[in-house]
């Protein structure tokens, strides 16, 4: 899987041939609303209100930068990616730690502006090169986002159970699955996504190129995957704390996890790998509010949280690979960090589709169907539950 | 010396006494701005956003009319299956709790000795303070795989239904009972001693006492208990999330919505209030709301 290096690519192709006004198809350019950027910064505002994740937002680094610049630091933190976005679109938060599945959503709603990279120095060469230039951040050219952290959504088993790794996702899927009742899934939307990975390497024929480019019938077909699954799981979670007594209270054998929950779980014989179909993952990018009275304190903050110790900090206190590579080589400690969560593997990215809102306009390149929007995947995923 | 002191001045109320229109003002302001600019209207809204249409992209509410998000509920299988499964949810959690609450007041306002009865009381009324999330963890505990139920029941054989629909149910009735058990009970005990006595003397055993003495007797306690039961099931989403296994309940559709398409979640807002609104009127109809 090449994506992730042929994404920025092509996006720099599409948007160069979109600014000659030459509309050649198969090009991926979407509508979004004009919102203009920063040309140069300012004096600070003195106030900053960011929605987060929880552990994004943490004294140990917030108050070098209240002392520096005068920005004081209001943070919300939010538990879906849904709730995020809801919270953007008051108006009264001037940044956001938003994972691909709502950047995206945030983008083309006009709910953020495109950001100007000239004005945030510590975005350099030391970020990953898989969280460069993603769909989910970069549209028609413009970037809009600011890399923070990445996870991927692994396959955790118990292996007093299993007895060794599952090799495929098939555990999980299938009606034959020796672990039945003892199946846990993501309850979201986009988990949707997971069971497309799953299609495209076990039915090729149904030709999808992209998890996030589904037409009718392969959403379809997603689903009915969804919906045998169904009967053979035992709990959905969303709530972390009851994914994690699930697998240790033993209701769970195998499902969807994080890194970071099963070091939370802290037990020897609860594993993660990354089965042989790939999978999804989470791709967190800071993204500024169109209407924010505080830019020049948000672009000291993206700036500030870009540079590798607080970037590194942010990705070791949340549990997920650090955007900024060059926090790995810090201290034993740090690349003990970066390599449980694999930050500078892109062999392991390339197996990991970042998570992507779902739109009409297939991300796939495809122009002769329409895709399925986030919408029909919201849809789809309650009558999975039935 | 003078005998005749001066009435102290009351300015208000002598305002009040002579204006009685004022007076009834006054008295209603607050219940009614409440009512009114806080309930009502914010249903109001509610409704009103269920007609509404959602931005297929950006989720956003754009204002219009259509009643696809009504008319969804009954036609997509999925929808309707949930709500039907909500409704017997909560007529099972409200059927337990009367099924635990009958022999637990008779026992505690006819049997118990003085220092029983509060201990009872004490007893049921404790959970009250503890907090909601706290009780729902505690039953999933309880009934994880590991958990309590399966570790005592082990000699027996007996291992526990995991999380789904029976759990989730009897979660509920732990979660609600004490809305059921204190009005029954206090029912009860307002019975007079020699009702049983006559239904003794007659002939009657005590299943028959129960039945067609105390049962019909305790009828209006037993509608305001599972008024309570019925209407807080309905809502209930947390309960199914953590010991519901894959079970979906209307509450779970409302709150996967909440963010994403709210007009869907409006729409479905209305199911628990339409069943309440059918369960009070049945209620009504057998007249136990008159003795409530």
């Amino acid at each position: 899987m090449r994506r992730s290096k042929l994404a920025f690519p092509a996006l720099l192709a599409a948007s160069a041939l979109a600014l000659s006004g030459c509309a050649a198809s198969g090009e991926l350019t979407l509508t979004v609303p004009d919102v203009p950027m920063k040309t140069e910064l300012g004096a600070f505002e003195g106030e900053l209100n960011i929605v987060n994740w929880s552990g994004f937002v943490d004294p140990k680094w917030v108050d070098p930068f209240t002392a520096e610049t005068g920005c004081v630091v209001n943070s919300r933190v939010a538990g879906t990616s849904d709730e995020m976005v809801t919270l953007m679109r008051t108006g009264e938060y001037d940044l956001v730690s938003a994972s691909g599945d709502a950047a995206l959503r945030l983008i083309v709603g006009g709910d953020v502006q495109p950001l100007n990279m000239e004005l945030i120095p510590n975005f350099s060469d030391e970020i990953a090169e898989g969280m460069k230039g993603q769909i989910y951040d970069v549209v028609n050219g413009k970037p809009y986002g600011v890399p923070i952290g990445r996870g991927a959504n692994l396959l955790q088993y118990n292996e007093t159970v299993t007895g060794s790794a599952p090799e495929s996702w098939d555990v999980v899927w299938e009606s034959d699955s020796p672990y039945a009742g003892k199946i846990t899934a993501y309850d979201a939307p986009i988990y949707i996504a997971d069971a497309a990975v799953y299609l495209m390497y076990h039915k090729p024929e149904l030709e999808i190129k992209n998890p996030y480019a589904l037409d009718e019938t392969q959403l379809a077909a997603a689903v009915d995957l969804l919906k045998q699954q169904n009967a053979i799981i035992g709990e959905y979670w969303s709530d972390p704390v009851a994914q994690i007594t699930s697998f240790v209270g033993g209701n769970t054998v195998v499902g969807t996890s994080w890194e970071i929950l099963k070091k939370f779980a802290a037990q020897d014989n609860l594993k993660t790998t990354l089965p042989v179909e790939g999978s999804t993952g989470w791709y967190d990018t800071w993204l500024i509010s169109s209407t924010t009275p505080n830019s020049n304190c948000a672009y000291a903050w993206i700036d500030y949280t870009s540079q590798a110790s607080v970037n590194g900090a942010i990705a070791m206190n949340f549990g997920m690979a650090p955007a900024n590579i060059a926090f790995c080589a810090t201290d034993a400690d740090t690349q003990a960090h970066c390599d449980q969560f694999a930050a500078e593997d892109e062999a392991f990215w390339d197996q990991v589709w970042p998570w992507t809102t779902p739109i009409e306009e297939c991300v796939d390149g495809r122009t002769e169907v329409t895709c399925t929007s986030f919408q029909d995947w919201t849809n789809a995923w309650v009558t999975v539950k039935g | 010396m003078s005998a005749i002191q001066k009435a102290p001045q009351r300015p208000v109320s002598t305002y009040l006494h002579k204006r009685p229109n004022v007076r009834l003002i006054a008295l209603l302001a607050l219940p009614m701005t409440w009512l009114i600019g806080v309930y009502i209207i914010s249903l109001a809204l509610l409704l009103v956003t269920a007609l509404w249409f959602i931005d297929p992209f950006t989720s956003k509410v754009i204002p219009g009319f259509t009643l696809d998000n009504f008319i969804n509920i009954f036609t997509v299988p999925a929808y309707f299956s949930t709500a039907i499964r909500t409704l017997a949810i909560a007529l099972a959690v409200t059927l337990v709790c009367i099924l635990f609450a009958i022999p637990l007041g008779i026992f505690m306002a006819k049997i118990a000795r003085p220092w029983v009865r509060n201990l009872l009381a004490v007893a049921i009324t404790l959970p009250l303070w503890a907090g909601y999330l706290v009780k729902l963890l505690a039953m999933r505990l309880t009934f994880t795989e590991q958990g309590l139920f399966n570790w005592l029941m082990e000699p027996f054989g007996i291992t526990g239904p995991g999380f789904g629909v029976p759990v989730t149910v009897l979660t509920l009735a732990y979660l609600w009972f004490p809305y059921m058990a204190l009005p029954v009970f206090t029912a009860i005990r307002q019975l007079p001693h020699n009702l049983f006595d006559a239904s003794a003397d007659l002939g009657a055993k005590g299943w028959s006492t129960v039945f067609r003495m105390v049962l019909p007797l305790i009828t209006p306690a037993i509608i305001a208990g599972s008024v309570f039961t019925f209407s807080l099931s309905l809502g209930d989403y947390l309960a199914a999330k953590f010991v519901g296994g894959s079970t979906q309940m209307i509450g779970s559709i409302i709150a996967s919505n909440i963010n994403l398409n709210p007009p869907v979640a409006a729409a479905f807002s209305m199911v628990p209030i339409a069943f309440v609104v059918m369960y009070l009127v049945i209620a009504r109809r057998t007249g136990s709301l008159e003795r409530m």
